[in-house]
C-alpha cells in the first residue's frame, strides 16, 4: 500500500517538476518532451469515437499493405497510422489506432506501442499550422531561440501549446535534418529555411491569411532567397555541365555472367 | 559514430591497420633528394569531371529523361552482366567506406550476403532516415538526383543477390518522399525495374517506406524492427542482419550516398575512385557544414581535404575569420568536438579525425565561432539523446537523462567541480554497455567537452554568480546576406523566397 502511494507520489513530482525533477529511476514516458504514454480521454476521442477510412484511403490501404509481404502486414503499421493522422486532420484518436489493428489483424496493443513511440504521430489535437521548430545544436546556435522568442511573441504561445483559436501550435523538436540552411521549422510537411525574426513574423503573417508561401523548387523553402543548399554566396563548384553518358566509361566490360542464371540459382 | 552502418570492431581493426601504413610512411616522404621539400599532396580541389552529384544544386532536373543526359542508367545491363562478384569485387577495390557513420568498407560488406539461397529471398535496406545533427546530405541526393539512388539500388542489391530493395526515409522529409517515389515509378515505367530489370533478365523491386520521426531508426537493426511495424528498438548481434533482418530474411542496411555513388565507380572503375583522398580513406564525399560560417552549404570534395581549405574554399570561411573559431564537430553531433587547435590541420577521413580523438562520422562539420556556449551546445546535445535513446537498455535510458540533469546544472555553474569527473564516469558506464550504439553517441560529445573544453566548465563553477546567459543568445544566423540573386533567377524556378512579398 505505502509503496504504491510513493509511486504515485514519485510519478506526481516528475510530471510536474519536468526537467528539475531528480527521480532517478525515470522513465521514458514521465520524461519531460514525451507526452504521456497512456489515452487521455478528450472531446472528439473517447472509447466510443468511431473512425473510418474513407473509400479512396481504402485504396491506398491496400496499395501499401501490398508493398509487404503477406506474413508480414503489421509492416504496414506506420504507414497506415500515417494515412489515418492525415485524413483525421493532422491527430490520431484512439478509433483511428483501434481501425488500423482491424485492417492489419493484430492486437490494438501493438499499434499503441507503435504510435506511442514515434514523434510524428500526435496523440492530441493540434493546431492547423503545426510548427515544428528545430532546436537541437546546429540549429540552436544558428539562432533557434530567436526564431522561438519570436513565435512565442507573435502568437503568445509556449512549447507545446496551441493558440486559443485553434490556428497554431508550437513544438520544438530534435534535428529534423536541414542543418546547412539553419535555422529552420516544419510547417506540417514543410520546410521553410534560413528563417530570421523578420521573415518568421512573414511566415506567421502569411499563415494568418490563409496563404503560406509557397514552397521552393527542391520542395522547401529558405527564406533568404537561396534556392536550396547552395548557400548565401552561391556554389563554390559544379560551374561546368555536368559531362553526358559514357563519360570516362571503362571499356572492359565484355558479357561474364548471365543475370538471369542468378535469379535462377537463387530461386526468384 | 552513430551506429548508421554499424560494426565498430571492425571499424576498429581497420584504423589500426592505418595507422600502421602511416607510421611506414606511406605518401608523405620523398625518397628522392634530402634538401627537397616532402612531397605531401594537398588533397582537395576536387575536378568538377571527378564529381559524381553533378545536380546538386539543382540546376537541372531530376526526372530520368534529365538523369540519362547527366549518365545515370548508362550501361546498367552491361556491368549487371558482369556478375554480382565482379560488382562486389569492384566495390573492393574502390575502398568505399560506408557514407553513414561508421565507415565500414563497403564491398566486404555486400560480400557478407549469402550466395546460395536456404528457400528466403534476400533484401536490400537502404538507410535514408538522416537524422544525425549536422547532416543533411541525402537529402539532397534524394530530393534532386534520386535516379543514381533508384540504379544504385539495383545494382548494389544485384550485387547481394537480392530480390528486392526497401527505402526507409525519414517521415519528416516528405516533400523529398515524393520525388522519390516519383523516381521509382518513372524507373519502372522505363523497365529498369520489376520484372527483367533494364532488360537484363533479373527481377528487382524498390519500395520506398516512410519513418516517422525516431532518430534511433537510423541504426540497423532499429531500422528493421520499424520496417516490420514495431517500435524502433534495436537488436541483439549476432544474428547479424546478413543471416536474419527484414522479415527474418537475409538482409543487408545500407545508407543513401553509399549506394547512390556506386553506378558511378562502377561505371568508372574502382581504380579511379581509389585515387582520391588518403589511403583507406578513398573516394570524394558529400560535406554538409552548418553553423558559423559565412555561406553554409553541402558540398561534394575529395577526402582527405583540410578541414580549414574545406571551410575557406567552399564556406567563404568562419563568421569574423578564422581567429574567431572556438570548437568544430567535424562528423554529426556524436563523434567529439574539436578546438580550434586541432582544426589548423586536421584532415577530413576517418583515419586522421580518429587520431584527434574524433570522427568523420557522416561529415556533417557543425562551426560553432567565440559567441557559442560550449557547455550550452552539449547540453543541447544530451537532451537531443535523452529524447532519441529508446529506453530499451538502463545505462542508455537512465544515463543520458543524468548527463543531461548535469550539464543543465553545469551550464549555469551550480556544480561541484568533483563533478566533472563523475560526468566523465558516467559517460563510460554508458559507452560499451548497450545494445546499439546510440549510448556511444551519446557519451562521445560529453567526453569531448571534457577533454577539450574542461576550463570552460570550471570557470563557469568558479564564476557561477556572475554568468549572464543573455550574452550567449546566438541571433539567427543562415550565413552573411544573400548574395547570389543572378543566379538564383536562373535556377529557382522563380520560386525563391523575397523577403516582404508575402501577403
Amino acid at each position: 500500500m505505502l509503496s504504491q502511494a510513493a509511486r504515485v507520489a514519485r510519478q506526481h513530482v516528475r510530471t510536474v517538476g519536468g526537467q528539475a525533477a531528480r527521480g532517478i529511476h525515470a522513465s521514458r514516458s514521465s520524461l519531460g518532451g514525451h507526452v504521456l504514454g497512456k489515452h487521455k480521454d478528450a472531446p472528439g476521442n473517447t472509447t466510443d469515437t468511431h473512425f473510418e477510412f474513407s473509400d479512396e484511403n481504402f485504396e491506398l490501404v491496400e496499395k501499401i499493405l501490398a508493398k509487404y509481404p503477406a506474413n508480414y502486414r503489421q509492416a504496414a503499421a506506420i504507414p497506415l497510422l500515417d494515412l489515418a493522422q492525415r485524413q483525421n486532420g493532422g491527430w490520431l484518436p484512439l478509433a483511428a489506432m483501434n481501425k488500423v489493428a482491424a485492417v492489419i489483424g493484430v492486437q490494438p496493443m501493438r499499434i499503441y506501442e507503435v504510435a506511442t513511440f514515434y514523434t510524428m504521430f500526435n496523440r492530441e489535437k493540434r493546431g492547423q499550422y503545426f510548427i515544428q521548430l528545430c532546436g537541437t545544436t546546429p540549429c540552436m546556435v544558428c539562432g533557434s531561440n530567436d526564431i522561438k522568442k519570436t513565435i512565442t511573441e507573435e502568437l503568445g504561445i509556449k512549447d507545446g501549446e496551441t493558440t486559443a483559436d485553434g490556428l497554431f501550435t508550437l513544438l520544438e523538436v530534435e534535428c529534423l535534418g536541414s542543418c546547412a540552411n539553419a535555422p529552420m521549422i516544419q510547417l506540417n510537411d514543410d520546410y521553410y529555411e534560413c528563417l530570421t525574426p523578420q521573415t518568421m513574423k512573414e511566415l506567421i503573417a502569411a499563415c494568418k491569411a490563409g496563404n503560406p508561401p509557397a514552397m521552393g523548387k527542391w520542395g522547401s523553402l529558405p527564406m533568404n532567397g537561396q534556392v536550396s543548399c547552395e548557400g548565401p554566396h552561391g556554389k563554390t563548384s559544379l560551374t561546368e555541365p555536368p559531362p553526358g553518358p559514357g563519360f570516362m566509361m571503362r571499356k572492359d566490360l565484355e558479357p561474364k555472367v548471365d543475370p538471369a542464371s542468378v535469379k535462377a540459382h537463387m530461386s526468384y | 559514430m552513430v551506429v548508421r552502418g554499424s560494426m565498430r570492431s571492425a571499424g576498429k581493426l581497420l584504423s589500426r591497420a592505418a595507422a600502421r601504413s602511416r607510421a611506414v610512411g606511406s605518401r608523405t616522404l620523398s625518397t628522392a633528394a634530402p634538401e627537397a621539400p616532402p612531397l605531401t599532396r594537398v588533397y582537395g580541389g576536387l575536378k568538377d569531371q571527378d564529381r559524381i552529384f553533378t545536380n546538386l544544386y539543382g540546376e537541372q532536373d531530376w526526372r530520368i529523361k534529365a538523369a540519362e543526359k547527366r549518365g545515370d542508367w548508362y550501361m546498367t545491363k552491361e556491368i549487371m552482366w558482369q556478375g554480382p562478384d565482379w560488382i562486389v569485387n569492384e566495390m573492393k577495390a574502390s575502398g568505399l567506406r560506408g557514407r553513414g557513420g561508421a565507415g565500414f568498407p563497403s564491398g566486404l560488406k555486400w560480400s557478407f550476403m549469402p550466395k546460395n539461397t536456404d528457400g528466403r529471398p534476400s533484401f536490400l535496406v537502404v538507410n535514408a532516415d538522416e537524422s544525425e545533427p549536422g547532416t543533411c546530405k541525402d537529402r539532397e541526393i534524394m530530393r534532386k538526383d534520386p535516379h543514381k539512388l533508384v540504379e544504385g539500388c539495383l545494382l548494389a542489391g544485384y550485387a547481394m543477390r537480392a530480390r528486392a530493395a526497401y527505402i526507409y526515409i525519414r517521415g519528416e522529409y516528405f516533400n523529398e518522399a515524393v520525388v522519390l517515389d516519383e523516381a521509382i515509378h518513372e524507373a519502372y515505367l522505363a523497365g529498369k525495374l520489376g520484372a527483367n530489370a533494364c532488360g537484363s533478365g533479373y527481377d528487382f523491386d524498390i519500395y520506398l517506406h516512410r519513418g516517422a520521426g525516431a532518430y534511433i531508426c537510423g541504426e540497423e537493426t532499429a531500422l528493421i524492427e520499424s520496417l516490420e511495424g514495431r517500435q524502433g528498438k534495436p537488436r541483439m548481434k549476432p544474428p547479424f542482419p546478413a543471416n536474419v533482418g527484414v522479415f527474418g530474411c537475409p538482409t543487408t542496411v545500407t545508407n543513401v550516398e553509399t549506394i547512390a555513388v556506386a553506378p558511378t565507380i562502377l561505371r568508372r572503375g574502382g581504380a579511379w575512385f581509389a585515387g582520391f583522398g588518403r589511403k583507406n580513406n578513398a573516394g570524394t564525399k558529400l560535406f554538409a557544414i552548418s553553423g558559423h560560417v559565412n555561406s553554409p552549404k553541402v558540398v561534394e570534395e575529395e577526402m582527405s581535404i583540410p578541414l580549414k581549405d574545406l571551410l575557406e574554399r567552399h564556406c567563404g570561411g568562419v563568421r569574423g575569420g578564422w581567429d574567431q573559431l572556438q570548437a568544430v564537430i567535424p562528423g554529426g553531433s556524436s563523434v567529439p568536438v574539436l578546438d580550434i587547435n586541432d582544426c589548423k590541420d586536421v584532415l577530413m577521413d576517418f583515419d586522421d579525425l580518429k587520431s584527434r580523438g574524433s570522427g568523420l562520422g557522416t561529415a556533417a562539420v557543425t562551426v560553432m565561432d567565440k559567441s557559442v556556449d560550449m557547455i550550452a551546445a552539449i547540453r543541447r546535445l544530451a537532451h537531443f539523446y535523452k529524447h532519441e535513446s529508446c529506453g530499451q537498455c538502463t545505462p542508455c535510458r537512465e544515463g543520458t537523462n543524468w548527463l543531461e540533469q548535469l550539464l543543465v546544472r553545469m551550464e549555469s555553474g551550480e556544480a561541484d567541480k568533483r563533478e566533472i569527473p563523475m560526468l566523465e564516469e558516467i559517460t563510460r558506464q554508458i559507452e560499451g554497455h548497450t545494445i546499439c550504439a546510440l549510448g556511444d553517441a551519446a557519451a562521445w560529445p560529453v567526453q569531448g567537452l571534457i577533454r577539450r573544453f574542461q576550463h570552460v566548465v570550471e570557470d563557469r563553477i568558479d564564476n557561477a554568480d556572475t554568468f549572464d546567459p543573455a550574452q550567449y543568445f546566438q541571433h539567427a544566423w543562415s550565413g552573411q546576406p544573400f548574395t547570389n540573386a543572378d543566379w538564383t533567377k536562373a535556377h529557382g524556378d522563380g520560386k525563391t523566397y523575397l523577403a516582404g512579398t508575402a501577403k
